[in-house]
């Protein structure tokens, strides 16, 4: 009855102003469109300008890349730069280096932030406000300020160029993962909980199986930003590594930049390569992940 | 009833133990990865070490050698705030009127959001190589484009006065990022407040002013903070693109704070730049917080619900 109602007010409403601006209206909306249209398709054309040309140097050959005036579409594409790349940088190392670490920190991340977020989201002990407050306060700390004191101490332990220093913390638990969790969990009735436990499902029965089944979309923001952070990260291998072959993707292009002189063609086919694991996952989640991330983060 | 009661107190202690214990990894990776590196930080900042001599402790002396006989400590801090001032409120303009445009209701927008947030994906060293390679001054594709339109283009990242502005330009390319997040704010915004201003009369202009803009703020804040944080920790740029170069012009703070701790070994003196440059960002960061009564605008239902 109501929903009767509301569809049928606004056709009343534009009947009785409709006569005469019906045409108009019309053109304007089209127009309108349109102009958005094509403002859009420049803009998205502006923004895709770098990575285009990125893939067109990568193809040229080597005289070709500082022609004049720049030739967008290679005469004759050089598909063959891309396995010379790999050949030039051990560019096959350093994804699989930059693989393993994905995997490793998903894992760790995995099996941490549920249990840490059912216990804010669910239980009940003394002190847990303030812990929560912390976790939120620990979001905010720049991770510089713990650098030199996890050097030494890495150092100490002998871990040192080698992958510790980049995934023991991640069995952990990240603080923006756990209050991720945390909201989703909240917004989950607690009437499951209270089913499953007159059935005689213990406390971590129902996470496991009531809980976390219904949690995926927070799931899937975890991975994917535990892979985005971890292929993208710098800073951290680049203090705790120290030797050639277990330099990460993001490390080892920037050493080949810092001590060959470049050529452009295969440097730009290698860090294309260096992105494309980024984007293939992009492209698979993208649906979900413009939808859900600002909404699943922000709200609360 | 004592022995529900019994039971009761039982039941509380036992969820209590699981609490805890479901919490462990969380408490105990603080502990170890945070609250007691920060604490060493505190300390080591007190001290003189250079890792091959043990930590003697020397007072404030490494804070009053960084405001009194640091030029470089100044230079960094001046590089960086500059670069906050300058790329903050061009990513939130940018960021802002990207969203409105997503936001348009026609056909196929998914695809350009798609395409609009691709720059936000891939990050760090290879955008920075990317850049490189652009804005070559004489053969990069972006000053041989301007060449075909009559401007004579900059030096780029080779020119004192452009090299930091162009690591700013370079950062709007990836606004995609916070445009998904004031489109998630945008379509927040109830839909009736709307159709009641355009039947009071209300242009566009007046829409966006009156109803968009104040619904947004708390996007915006959370924006603001988010983004304010992550442009006091500019790295890569300076370490891949510019060696903290020319002249000093991109001298980064964290980049200073990567020499002196991991080239020069100065750990102690890196410690105080560690810690104070913590300090200016919980500063900023409280004092954008206490700005935030006066423009973000909460709605009373939001409130009411919690």
């Amino acid at each position: 009855m109501t929903q009767k109602l509301t569809a049928n007010l606004p056709q009343t409403r534009q009947a009785s102003t409709l006569a005469s601006p019906f045409a108009s209206r019309r053109v304007r909306a089209w127009l309108s469109s349109t102009l958005a249209y094509l403002l859009m398709t420049a803009l998205a054309f502006v923004f895709m300008i770098p990575l285009l040309w990125m893939l067109s140097t990568s193809l040229k050959e080597r005289w070709e890349i500082m022609a004049w005036p720049p030739q967008w579409v290679p005469t004759d594409p050089q598909w063959q730069n891309y396995i010379e790349a790999f050949t030039r940088y051990p560019m096959g190392r350093f994804m699989l280096n930059s693989a393993l670490l994905v995997v490793i920190n998903v894992i760790g991340e995995l099996l941490a932030v549920p249990l840490v977020a059912y216990g804010f989201a669910r239980l009940r002990f003394p002190g847990k406000r303030g812990l929560f407050i912390l976790v939120i306060a620990t979001m905010m700390i720049p991770r510089h300020a713990m650098l030199i004191p996890l050097f030494t101490i890495y150092q100490r332990l002998g871990w040192i160029d080698t992958y510790l220093p980049l995934t023991v913390s991640a069995f952990f638990g990240g603080p923006f993962f756990i209050f991720l969790l945390v909201q989703y969990m909240r917004t989950l009735p607690r009437d499951l909980d209270d089913a499953a436990r007159i059935d005689g499902a213990g406390t971590w029965t129902i996470l496991y199986r009531v809980l976390l089944p219904l949690c995926k979309p927070p799931l899937a923001i975890i991975v994917v930003y535990t892979f985005w952070g971890t292929w993208n990260d710098f800073l951290h291998p680049l203090i705790f590594l120290n030797s050639f072959e277990t330099y990460p993707v993001q490390v080892g292009l920037a050493m080949f930049r810092g001590r060959y002189s470049v050529e452009w063609h295969l440097f730009m086919a290698a860090t294309l390569v260096s992105i494309l694991p980024i984007l293939v996952l992009y492209f698979f989640v993208q649906k979900q992940l413009i939808g859900g991330i600002a909404s699943v983060g922000l709200k609360g | 009833m004592s022995t529900l009661s019994r039971t009761l107190a039982s039941r509380t202690r036992r969820e209590a133990l699981e609490g805890y214990l479901s919490i462990s990894p969380w408490l105990i990776g603080f502990l170890l990865f945070t609250l007691g590196p920060i604490l060493a930080t505190v300390y080591l900042g007190f001290t003189q070490w250079t890792i091959t001599q043990p930590a003697t402790w020397v007072g404030l002396d490494n804070y009053t050698r960084m405001f009194t006989r640091d030029p470089l400590f100044w230079q960094a801090l001046k590089v960086t705030s500059l670069y906050v001032l300058l790329s903050l409120p061009l990513k939130l303009i940018c960021g802002l009127a990207l969203s409105l445009l997503l936001n348009l209701k026609v056909r196929g927008m998914h695809v350009y959001r798609t395409i609009f947030y691709i720059p936000a994906v891939i990050s760090g060293v290879a955008v920075s190589l990317m850049w490189i390679w652009l804005l070559q001054p004489d053969t990069g594709v972006v000053n041989t484009l301007l060449d075909l339109v009559g401007i004579q283009g900059p030096g780029w990242f080779w020119d004192p006065q452009w090299a930091l502005p162009s690591v700013a330009l370079m950062s709007v390319w990836s606004v995609g990022g916070s445009a998904v997040i004031y489109l998630a704010g945008l379509q927040n915004i109830p839909p009736h407040l709307y159709e009641a201003a355009e039947i009071d009369g209300a242009g566009s202009l007046a829409r966006f002013w009156r109803i968009t803009l104040p619904l947004l703020t708390p996007t915006l804040f959370f924006q603001l903070v988010v983004e304010m944080i992550d442009s006091f920790r500019v790295f890569t740029q300076a370490f891949v693109i510019t060696q903290g170069g020319p002249l000093k012009a991109t001298y980064f703070y964290l980049y200073y704070f990567y020499q002196e701790a991991f080239q020069n070994f100065n750990m102690g003196y890196a410690s105080a730049l560690a810690l104070f440059l913590m300090i200016v960002i919980l500063v900023a960061t409280l004092l954008v917080n206490a700005t935030s009564r006066h423009w973000v605008y909460y709605e009373a239902e939001t409130e009411g619900a919690r």
